[in-house]
């Protein structure tokens, strides 16, 4: 590897990064290389992001130092990144679609001084010029409204040109896009590295990364793992590098037994407003004390697909929940009412009740089943929450205390508790370990085995390979929508999923 | 020696949240003290009664929109549907229900009067509930609207006029209209027996129905609501149609002590209600707020108008002074929030 440490343009040496509670980085040491396209992953958790919001300027690193061309550089904010020729595509994309895109992309520098009016003929014109150099034929007067949203990828990348970009990072550039788009992209990605621009890919689709990747490098649990050339590697390589070597560890026991179906869908399929197939004709079943997987990347549908189960959203195809069948009309009410029971995947944004008591946070689902006339019979109301505080080991002070006061991992057990409380006979959660610590997972995992014990079928989702090994009897894999994989956990292995993951385009 | 002083700086906090939360009872003490020190007979009986009468106006529409504000909406159209309810009041009274082809007029008893009034109110709250759920209008225009519609109706109903004289005839058969106002129960105004049976009622509601819980949910994160199996949709309704029902009763209350019913009766009366509502407590970003909240709320606002009037304040340094208050009120109200909030993750760390 020596030989092309001349090439390297960016290296971030020795970065830790301290948050409360966790090291998101320790001691990590990473190369881009110039004018390569440099692919980093890992598993949710490893750094990655974060590793990225400390080279674009977001957050600045507890320890460690930049070195942009050998030199030593203090990177402040974004702002101070892009004067160092440092630009990030996020993810989600930032565009203004009331403006157009030319507005966008000259969106706080706009070409104008003193009181004279915004030069919009000279904005107009780079804009045309840094679309052709995307190969794009877009108007610069267009509004991004009336734009697909491969197109919008594009004018997002074409923001970070017209700021004169030697490092460009794309997070996650795919994951809306059309396979027709995806190319698209591959031949922009690789004029710009032809023109002398830096590429940091990242990317949780190992396929794409072995096509458009030339270096790649893995980071685990916030740890350097390694550095390879894409060419001398395969993807079972990178798996192996990804999860380590260690045995997953196993939360089931061996005899496992299961009851009848309680859940059968039959060709569920969700197309949205913008006719994007969201959910393609997805069939399974659940048994009663059965734990299911759904394993997918970001935008698969699995988020999607458990939202047609509750009601959310009007769909085609049909379920049937413990023998009877549920019309798509009926409310979310109805369907908790019948034995179904969630735990929505954003907890800030569609579990906690953020100021209300842990009591009032735990029984919101199940009024209904504790009432004495009309009114709530405090006395059970309370009983039944002790109990569930006590089987759940939620560290709680009081069960007055608000909510956001508790930790993630308690306040995740607390919405796990809410829609226990229903007595459901599936329980359906929607990446159930997000934003926790590694201890609680082990709890939440530990309490879907007890709760299966006890005759519930769960289906869970979850992008996390070692999670999904570790605490599903079965594993059905969604990818574009479709499923693409139905597997007895035992009888499957990482590469095998991720091969699936990708298989939906 | 750290623990210790970590206890001490504990309890400290908790002392000093206790005080927070009882601030506006605080509040209602030190102005009712200053008022009693200042002016002359501030506490006889009579104008203490004639004060909570004034107040009992306020307090309906405040408990009214109550909920609506927990749910993190807004009614603006209350003082409106107020006016309104009065003048439907009115003209029942004093003009009956005319059938024209008939050229007959029928004169319904106060027994049919005041129930017909309170369900219009409840059916304008429904109305605005309907249009902020289905369309999906924010609370605050669609309520700006209706106020507008309802408060040209009002006017449209008497041209502009005042309904006089609303005694009634008792060879129709419909007096007794000017009790609801003026009447005594027990040695108390009939207005006042109302006020506290309705903070009574909409307590209860707060507090012992799953409704109640319902509107604390929505108002803290609707969606979460919604995935919990609440009928979101169903519960604004009903919060609006509460506030109608509400303003329709302050409608008539305040028809009755007048005798008479204007069309602009209740102008900005929304405002002071909102003021109640958030001196009570009660959080404009939902979520948070309690029933004896804003009956205080009510009470500071009443007897802070009422005090300064006697005491010979200007009704221009009266706007300031209720202006000032409230803005000190929602001030400390986020004081209160963040130490609450402060002193819950404290005791988490004792668990934990």
């Amino acid at each position: 590897m020596s030989s092309s440490d001349e090439n390297v343009i960016l290296r971030a040496e020795d970065i830790c990064m301290v948050f409360p509670g966790t090291k998101a980085l320790d001691h990590v040491t990473y190369k881009v290389y110039q004018g390569a396209v440099n692919v980093i992953i890992g598993e949710n958790g490893a750094g990655k992001s974060t590793l990225m919001k400390i080279i674009s300027g977001v957050q600045s690193p507890t320890e460690g130092q930049l070195y942009l061309k050998g030199e030593k550089v203090y990177i402040t904010g974004p702002r101070s990144a892009a004067q160092h020729g440092i630009g990030m595509v996020h993810q989600e994309l930032n565009l203004s679609e009331n403006l157009t895109v030319a507005e966008n992309l000259f969106l706080g520098r706009e070409q104008q001084k003193g009181f004279l009016p915004i030069d919009e003929r000279h904005q107009n014109a780079i804009a045309k010029q840094t679309m052709a150099r995307l190969k794009q034929n877009i108007e610069p007067t267009e509004l991004v409204a009336n734009l697909k949203v491969g197109q919008k990828q594009l004018v997002e990348i074409a923001k970070s040109l017209i700021a004169d970009v030697d490092i460009l990072i794309l997070d996650e550039p795919t994951s809306a896009l059309s396979k027709k788009e995806v190319q698209i992209l591959f031949e922009v990605i690789n004029d710009l590295t032809q023109q002398g621009v830096s590429i940091v890919y990242i990317s949780h689709r190992l396929e794409e990364l072995m096509a458009i990747g030339q270096y790649i490098t893995i980071l685990r649990d916030g740890k350097f793992q390694s550095e390879a050339m894409v060419k001398d590697i395969d993807v079972a390589w990178i798996v192996r590098e990804m999860l380590g070597s260690e045995p997953v560890t196993n939360f089931l026991t061996a005899d496992r037994s299961f009851g009848e179906v309680v859940l059968q869908a039959n060709h569920i399929t969700l197309v949205n407003e913008a006719e994007v197939t969201l959910v393609d004709n997805v069939s399974f079943s659940l048994r009663a004390g059965e734990i299911v997987g759904i394993y997918g990347l970001m935008g698969a549908g699995r988020t999607e697909l458990f939202e047609c189960l509750l009601g959310k959203v009007s769909f085609s195809g049909e379920f049937t929940l413990d023998k009877q069948k549920v019309n798509t009309r009926m409310s979310t009410s109805e369907r908790i009412k019948m034995g179904l029971g969630l735990v929505p995947e954003d907890r800030k944004q569609s579990g906690i009740f953020p100021i209300s008591s842990v009591s009032n946070n735990l029984s919101m689902s199940s009024l209904w089943k504790r009432l004495k006339g009309l009114a709530i019979n405090e006395v059970v109301e309370k009983e039944a929450i002790t109990k569930t505080i006590d089987e759940l080991s939620i560290k709680v002070s009081s069960p007055q205390v608000e909510i956001q006061a508790l930790s993630g991992g308690n306040q995740q057990k607390v919405v796990i508790g809410r829609a226990l409380l229903t007595e459901p006979k599936v329980l359906l959660l929607d990446e159930p370990t997000r934003g926790i610590d590694i201890g609680a997972k082990g709890d939440v995992f530990e309490m879907m085995v007890k709760l299966s014990e006890q005759g519930i079928g769960i289906l869970f989702s979850t992008s996390d390979l070692k999670e999904i090994m570790a605490v599903s009897d079965r594993i059905l894999v969604m990818s574009n929508g479709k499923l693409t994989a139905d597997l007895m956990r035992d009888e499957t292995n990482e590469s095998q999923l991720v091969h699936a993951s990708a298989q939906g385009f | 020696m750290n623990l210790k002083n970590n206890n001490n700086v504990f309890r400290s906090g908790n002392l000093g949240l206790i005080l927070l939360k009882m601030r506006t009872f605080i509040a209602l003490f030190i102005i009712l003290g200053f008022f009693s020190l200042t002016v002359d007979g501030f506490l006889a009986p009579t104008s203490l009664i004639i004060m909570i009468k004034h107040i009992s106006i306020n307090a309906f529409l405040a408990l009214g929109i109550t909920f609506v504000i927990i749910t993190a909406g807004i009614d603006l159209s209350i003082g409106a549907t107020l006016g309104f309810c009065g003048m439907v009041a009115g003209y029942l009274i004093s003009h009956g229900l005319v059938i024209e082809p008939l050229g007959i007029a029928i004169f319904p008893s106060v027994w049919v009067v005041v129930p017909v009034v309170v369900i219009i109110g409840g059916i304008i709250g429904a109305i605005n509930g309907f249009i902020i759920t289905r369309y999906k209008v924010a609370p605050f225009i669609c309520t700006l609207g209706t106020m507008y519609i309802i408060r040209g109706a009002a006017m449209l109903l008497s041209g502009g006029e005042t309904f006089p004289g609303l005694q009634g005839n008792p060879e129709l058969g419909n007096t007794g209209f000017d009790a609801i106002g003026s009447g005594y129960l027990f040695g108390l105004p009939i207005a006042i027996w109302l006020m506290f049976i309705m903070a009574g009622v909409i307590a209860y509601i707060a507090k012992k129905l799953p409704f109640g819980r319902h509107v604390y949910a929505i108002g803290d994160n609707e969606k979460a609501a919604e995935l919990s199996g609440i009928k979101v949709n169903h519960v604004k309704v009903w919060v609006y149609t509460i506030a109608g029902i509400c303003a329709a009763i302050a409608g008539i209350v305040v028809t009755s002590q007048l005798v008479a019913s204007h069309p602009a009766t209740g102008t900005a009366f929304e405002m002071n209600a909102i003021a109640a509502v958030v001196l009570g407590g009660t959080s404009l970003a939902g979520g948070r707020g309690t029933v004896t909240g804003t009956l205080i709320g009510a009470f500071v606002i009443g007897i802070l108008a009422d005090g300064l009037v006697m005491m010979g304040v200007s009704e221009f340094w009266q706007m300031v002074i209720k202006g000032v208050v409230i803005i000190i009120a929602v001030i400390i109200d986020q004081m209160q929030n963040k130490m609450q909030y402060k002193a819950a993750i404290g005791s988490q760390k004792a668990v934990c």
